[in-house]
């Protein structure tokens, strides 16, 4: 007999996506995929749930489905929709905990996978170049979506004292970028001029869709308990990728950067929060040695790499690279052929 | 001389020069001073392609097809000068019209030429006087000669081999441009590093300082290894000039371990991740010299740069010998450096400790020259600059777990404070003055 995955948050794209990506693997019986709005793409195999973890009807879906495993994707940046910061904390915690009750009770479970996110080390001058797993965030956040992930991490350890039979797998992801997702990073990178903290040039890890993908799928299928940092190679800086896409960056003071970050909010232009500045100012790396070494996965994009395939899904800006390419053709031959 | 060309002489009878028409000549304006202006130039041109299309507009019933716009810029210029000035030409123009998209397009031409026709009319009556901006000087130099004096230049720039250096100098602007270019992941931008910082460095290393290094033979030529020197100068100058002198000796990029304040301030945090730089946090320390860096490290910390003047080379506490631990993790070498020569740059004299807190700074530096100059008080005092490095502490030969054996690190971090302080009073013995 195969397994019976639940995945949590399939509304969104790469929950659907990657439920749908499960459903396809030979050593799958069944993907149930849950969430409160149905996914607005195909779903292929999985069978979709329309239940809310905040509710208790998200255990009986677990104890009558028999359901091995558990993907808890649902712990998200912004919600991409109605609802604001609230809304999303209820979402993240108060769901965390109630599916995390319900999987308490479930005996048949044996698995649980938890996407996170390297928000959870925070961002500030004191953090040093590459985090570890080990290490907690320098300054412990009081807000935010770097709060909220902190407090979805503690509720799963708890769980994974409780239910030491369970294997817990904690992926923290660095953001995730690519020609089809949309993140708070993808709309920030996507606006016409691109507004960064003036004076600091902070240091960036992405991670590619497929990348992101795959790793769920390894967690999912393979024995690797723990908690991993997953994200490209390498880092880029903000002025790189600024440039790689050829869009004008606008540097402005800290606040300035948060007062357009709000008032994008309200025009659901982008969404970036008070913890998405200090990332824009300080920026963050993450060490993935044990994401190689004891989780056993290779990233097929680098950093560089899954923002290239990223920029190339968007209309380049005014400052391409083929327009930088061309003008320096037209200055070296205007100079090199006036000689002689 | 049968088949002789016909030279014309004179100005074959154009008027205003003196045949007999009725406009004065050309100098004969310019002594009746300033005459009435014509209509100015800028406006009408960006206005001109807008009547144009509105007619088409108008006529055609419809709105205009994309491919219409395009013809706009092909219109003359000449009918720019005078579209507003020839009100007459839109009414014809109006009357030819099709609704037809082709139509409309040759109707754009049309207007045009009818435009152009008006406007060598009116040209002709209403000619503009000569203004003294047509005797600007740039206004004469064609195009070839601002090439040649651009060939010129790069030809001073680069020598004589310029062209394929001029070449890698676009290519490297356009990398910079487009982003494309490589940072390791604490940020170190080596280009920037080599072309751009370290140049700069260098002139006042050689000329203003004259530094002098002693045993740069001490530095291992691979391999991590950690550089211990002593701090002092009230800004940290010392860093970037042991810096500058081992990567000019050796060719090794010197990563500098810096405070947290570094990481705060805005545009120096930039410049010292580009530099290399990263936090003084023995997370980064041991990553760095496991991955075979040559870390360096001044554990005096702001006490050592902002001590006053009157206790020059007297080391500070050495921390809490943190680097030792992270030197001893490794396996890597000390090597423990003492810089002469910083100490007499800002001599610091003064301090104001109740302003500093409230700015969140160590300290508020007053020299003999900051701030009563100003600007001119940051010009550091051109005081001779020796550098030693001593010989390397080995590290690798204690037992695992010695690294959190408090004793012997504080035997260790000793042995480093007092090496570089009896290092520091026999280069003040060999240092003639202050100066020389």
């Amino acid at each position: 007999m195969g397994r019976v995955v639940l995945v949590t948050g399939v509304s969104r794209d790469l929950g659907r996506r990657f439920a749908r990506q499960l459903a396809e693997s030979p050593g799958v019986d069944r993907v149930i995929g849950v969430d409160v709005t149905p996914p607005r793409g195909d779903m292929g195999k999985v069978s979709f749930v329309r239940a809310d973890i905040r509710n208790p009807v998200i255990a009986k879906v677990i104890v009558r489905e028999h359901v091995d495993t558990v993907v808890h994707m649902s712990v998200i940046a912004s919600t991409g929709g109605p609802g604001g910061r609230a809304a999303l904390k209820e979402l993240n915690v108060i769901g965390t905990m109630q599916l995390l009750a319900a999987c308490q009770q479930a005996p048949d479970l044996e698995h649980l996978v938890i996407k996170s996110s390297t928000a959870v080390y925070g961002a500030s001058h004191r953090d040093p170049a590459m985090f570890t797993e080990g290490m907690n965030a320098t300054r412990t956040p009081t807000s935010g979506y770097s709060k909220q992930v902190a407090e979805v991490e503690g509720y799963v350890r708890g769980f994974a004292r409780r239910r030491p039979d369970v294997r817990v797998t904690t992926l923290r992801m660095a953001s995730i970028v690519g020609p089809v997702i949309t993140t708070p990073m993808t709309t920030y990178f996507k606006l016409p001029v691109i507004p960064t903290v003036i004076g600091f040039n902070p240091r960036m890890q992405f991670l590619h869709e497929h990348d992101a993908l795959g790793s769920l799928e390894h967690a999912t299928l393979n024995d690797v308990p723990g908690t991993f940092n997953i994200a490209g190679d390498g880092i880029i800086m903000m002025s790189q990728a600024v440039r790689r896409i050829g869009r004008p960056g606008l540097p402005m003071p800290a606040f300035a950067v948060s007062t357009i970050g709000s008032t994008m909010r309200q025009a659901r232009m982008a969404d970036f929060s008070r913890e998405q500045v200090a990332y824009l100012t300080y920026g963050r790396g993450v060490d993935t040695t044990l994401m190689r070494t004891r989780f056993g996965y290779e990233p097929r994009f680098t950093t560089a790499e899954a923002f290239a395939d990223f920029g190339a899904s968007i209309t380049p800006g005014v400052i391409g690279v083929d327009r930088v390419r061309h003008a320096e053709e037209i200055i070296a031959g205007a100079l090199g052929g006036s000689r002689g | 001389m049968a088949d002789a060309d016909i030279i014309p002489i004179g100005t074959r009878g154009r008027p205003g020069r003196g045949s007999g028409s009725q406009k004065p000549s050309a100098s004969a304006r310019n002594l009746a001073g300033a005459a009435k202006k014509s209509t100015p130039r800028k406006p009408a041109k960006s206005a001109e392609p807008e009547p144009a299309k509105k007619t088409a507009e108008k006529t055609a019933g419809k709105p205009v097809d994309e491919r219409v716009e395009p013809t706009g810029p092909e219109i003359p210029e000449a009918a720019s000068e005078t579209a507003s000035g020839a009100p007459a030409v839109e009414i014809p123009v109006a009357a030819q019209a099709k609704p037809a998209e082709s139509h409309a397009e040759q109707f754009v031409h049309a207007a045009a030429e009818v435009a152009s026709h008006a406007a060598a009319r009116t040209s002709r009556l209403l000619r503009a006087p000569t203004r003294t901006d047509h005797r600007h000087p740039t206004a004469g130099i064609p195009a070839i000669d601002w090439l040649a004096a651009f060939t010129s230049a790069s030809k001073e720039i680069f020598g004589e081999n310029w062209e394929p250096r001029l070449a890698e100098f676009l290519a490297f602007l356009r990398r910079r441009v487009t982003g494309d270019y490589v940072v390791d992941e604490y940020g170190l931008d080596r280009e920037i590093a080599h072309h751009f910082m370290l140049a700069a460095l260098r002139p006042i290393a050689e000329k203003w300082f004259r530094v002098e290094e002693r045993g740069i033979e001490n530095i291992p030529t691979d391999g991590g290894a950690l550089v211990v020197s002593n701090h002092s100068g009230t800004v940290p100058v010392d860093g970037l000039m042991t810096a500058l002198s081992i990567h000019d000796k050796t060719g090794r990029y010197l990563r500098p371990l810096g405070a947290d304040l570094v990481f705060k301030l805005p545009i120096v945090s930039e410049l010292a991740r580009k530099g290399g730089a990263t936090l003084a946090c023995s997370e980064d320390a041991e990553r760095m010299l496991a991955g075979g860096e040559l870390v360096g490290v001044w554990p005096e910390g702001f006490k050592g740069i902002g001590k006053p003047y009157s206790e020059r080379y007297k080391l500070q506490r050495f921390g809490r010998g943190g680097f030792v631990s992270s030197a001893m993790r490794a396996g890597v070498p000390i090597i423990p450096t003492s810089v002469v020569g910083a100490e007499e740059i800002y001599p610091l004299v003064g301090n104001i400790p109740s302003l500093a807190r409230l700015l969140g700074v160590p300290y508020i530096p007053i020299t003999p020259l900051f701030p009563w100059l100003g600007p001119l008080g940051l010009f550091p005092l051109p005081s001779k600059w020796l550098i030693e490095f001593g010989e390397p502490i080995r590290t690798d030969d204690y037992d695992e777990g010695s690294a959190d054996d408090p004793m012997l690190v504080f035997n260790v971090t000793d042995q480093v404070r007092e090496t570089i302080q009896q290092t520091l009073y026999s280069l003040l013995m060999q240092r003639k003055s202050v100066f020389s």
